[in-house]
């Protein structure tokens, strides 16, 4: 069941520099980041002139809120099917 | 000779790859390595310079079969297939692939090729008959118990949708008297076998788990093989024959959102991709089945783009594979700081497939959403929006986070092999090229394009879209909600035959046993019963068997010349 041809990966060293990315409060930057660009992004719907095909996309910050709103709904939906569907690894390879 | 060779030329270029296949599978592993590289560049030489029309009929029976139909749809779709050959040769040099791998994946590329340049329906056939046997070599090679098992279900499923068009295409034939592989729709005679044989291919609602099932098992470069042709010919098939069949839409909007729900819960990051690829189709049959030109203009520039997108996301976690041997997302993370270029090219394929502006996905899918729109299908519209921020849930963020980020797994595997890179690296370009400069991929639609796809709304409305997509995904992980990744699976429409099937035939099989042994062993007991009523009677104690003192018998023979005596008497 193993793979015949790969390395294996060796653990971290000791002496291994920092990355930007290992500092929490470069994530709390980049959250905060994303927070304003989000704000701009919505704020933007102002600016600039719609073409809508369907009233709804007329709505202020359709785009934006439409987004959120079935990005919380498919994560939260798949997390609660899989309390239905969730099996062990080796489910198919037992018998019965 | 001259007459028979013009008969055959000029060659369907597929044909050329299949025979370079086999050519292949004879030279040296190196020699062999670059022969299957420049087979396909040559190749895509040849295809644009050759004259738009068909060449090469020849007579079979009472038919002629039109084994090189080049028009602008079929063009599109080969010269995708010639381009996908190539990069996935050029990825297959960095992993261990023995001759046969390499042969199988010529013969099932050069196959895809084949049937898309096919005019008529028993070439079609034939090709997609190959590839399909071609392609479980790839899965078969990984050689582990559950790729032999994942590539014979493979298989058998691939079979039977070979089996269910080639009885479409009776039928049609007897219905029509034509083999040509045109526009036939639902209403022509074996249209609805025709149409349940490519939606078996291209993965339909239910009719999909072959794909999540198999793909995953397959090797390192053979996923990524696989991930090019079977589903996209099935497009390819769609759109010619299918286009404007409005039960298409309905079935391409379930398409799009519901495998986005089984990537974000899929541990298996190759299995991810497999739903996302199944999910991607679905924006593609929406377009077919509403078929005005801009709509297959959008499924045809898609697919196209798909086939770099999803090649490129496969090669990255192939790469993964290949250096650490897992892909789970709950045993991976933190690769970047020793994979930085993999991880930088994972995220081009995650940002094309997300349709982030200046990218692949962004100047073709957005086409089809247009003319869905555009339609009055509002309702399919909020759908393939609502799939549009789903593909950057799975594939955008979830596929590079969890592999390259996320919680670091301590594992600092060696950076990809150079020509895995080297393929990584191309596919990248092509996915920004096609991004910056879409009227190259444009000029090869079959019909002309007046869709600008970089207008200030446009681009606006799709960053607020991946924007807002993200800030649900960090607000969930702040909030600690959002599902962690466990080893384990999800059950799919392959539990109805690995589990359901296969215990309703274990029980048939328990109770014909338990049967038979009841049946024989009554009938044993009936056997018995007879074998000792005749000992009774026959045996060496029975009346009939048995044997008397030799006294009795005179005593019997006195008495019996005795009776005759008196009846003598008597009658005289």
């Amino acid at each position: 069941m193993t793979e015949s041809h790969h390395i294996p990966p060796t653990g971290p060293g000791t002496d291994e520099p920092k990355r930007w990315l290992d500092d929490k409060a470069n994530l709390r930057k980049l959250a905060i980041a994303l927070f304003v660009l989000c704000a701009a992004l919505f704020l933007a719907d102002a600016f600039y002139v719609k073409h809508p095909v369907h009233w709804l996309e007329e709505t202020f910050g359709f785009y934006a809120l439409y987004a959120f709103v079935v990005g919380v709904a498919l994560v939260l939906g798949a997390k609660l099917i899989r309390v239905f569907l969730k099996r062990d690894e080796d489910y198919y390879d037992r018998d019965g | 000779m001259t007459a028979m060779a013009e008969l055959f030329l000029p060659l369907n270029p597929g044909i050329v790859l299949i025979l370079a296949g086999i050519v292949a599978a004879a030279l040296p592993a190196n020699a062999g390595r670059w022969f299957v590289i420049a087979a396909p560049l040559v190749m895509l030489g040849y295809l644009f310079g050759v004259d738009l029309g068909t060449h090469a009929p020849i007579a079979f029976l009472d038919y002629e079969l039109e084994t090189f139909r080049l028009d602008a749809l079929a063009r599109v779709f080969g010269t995708i297939f010639l381009i996908s050959v190539f990069l996935c040769n050029v990825f297959a040099m960095g992993d261990s692939v023995d001759r046969t791998q390499r042969a199988a994946g010529q013969i099932y590329g050069g196959s895809a090729v084949a049937a898309v340049f096919a005019g008529d329906m028993i070439t079609l056939f034939v090709f997609f008959e190959l590839a399909a046997v071609a392609s479980v070599f790839l899965i078969w090679a990984r050689g582990t118990e559950r790729a032999y098992r994942a590539g014979m279900r493979y298989l058998i499923i691939q079979i039977t949708a070979g089996v269910i068009l080639l009885s479409g295409v009776l039928v049609h034939v007897a219905g029509t008297g034509s083999i040509a592989f045109d526009h036939l729709g639902l209403d022509t005679p074996g249209g609805g076998l025709i149409l349940l044989a490519f939606a078996i291919k291209c993965a339909f609602p239910l009719l999909h788990n072959w794909l999540q099932d198999a793909y995953p098992q397959a090797t390192v470069s053979g996923t990524v093989i696989l991930s090019a042709f079977t589903t996209k010919m099935a497009i390819y098939a769609l759109a010619r024959s299918y286009a404007g069949t409005e039960m298409l839409i309905w079935m391409g909007a379930l398409m799009a959102v519901f495998p986005i729900l089984f990537a974000i819960i899929e541990n298996d990051l190759r299995r991810v991709l497999a739903y996302s690829l199944n999910h991607q189709l679905g924006f593609m049959v929406v377009g077919i089945g509403i078929g005005t030109e801009l709509a297959l203009n959008g499924a045809i520039s898609h697919a196209f783009a798909s086939v770099l997108y999803q090649g490129l996301l496969f090669m990255t976690m192939g790469a993964v594979l290949f250096r650490t041997g897992t892909v789970n997302a709950s045993e991976l993370g933190g690769l970047y700081k020793s994979m930085p270029w993999t991880a930088g090219f994972c995220l081009v394929g995650a940002a094309s497939i997300s349709s982030m502006p200046l990218l692949a996905g962004f100047v073709t899918k957005s086409m089809t959403l247009t003319a869905t729109a555009g339609e009055g299908y509002w309702f399919v519209w909020l759908a393939l929006v609502l799939a549009s921020a789903g593909a950057f849930l799975h594939s955008g963020i979830k596929v590079p986070y969890f592999a390259f980020f996320g919680a670091d797994s301590g594992k600092r595997p060696k950076e990809a092999p150079l020509p895995m890179l080297v393929a990584m690296g191309l596919t990248s370009a092509l996915c920004l090229g096609i991004g910056v400069y879409p009227q190259a991929l444009y000029a090869l639609l079959p019909f002309p394009v007046e869709y600008v796809a970089y207008s200030t709304y446009h681009v606006i409305n799709q960053l607020q879209l991946l924007a807002f997509a993200a800030l649900a995904v960090v607000m969930l992980m702040l909030a600690g909600v959002y599902p962690a990744n466990f080893r384990s699976i999800n059950l799919d429409t392959d539990w109805f035959y690995r589990r359901a099937a296969k215990a309703t035939f274990l029980a048939i099989g328990r109770l014909i046993d338990r049967a038979y042994g009841w049946a024989t062993s009554a009938l044993i007991r009936l056997i018995g019963a007879f074998i000792s009523l005749c000992r009774g009677e026959f045996g060496p104690l029975g009346v009939m068997g048995g044997t008397t003192r030799v006294g009795s018998g005179v005593a019997w023979i006195s008495a019996l010349l005795l009776l005759g005596l008196i009846v003598a008497y008597g009658a005289s």
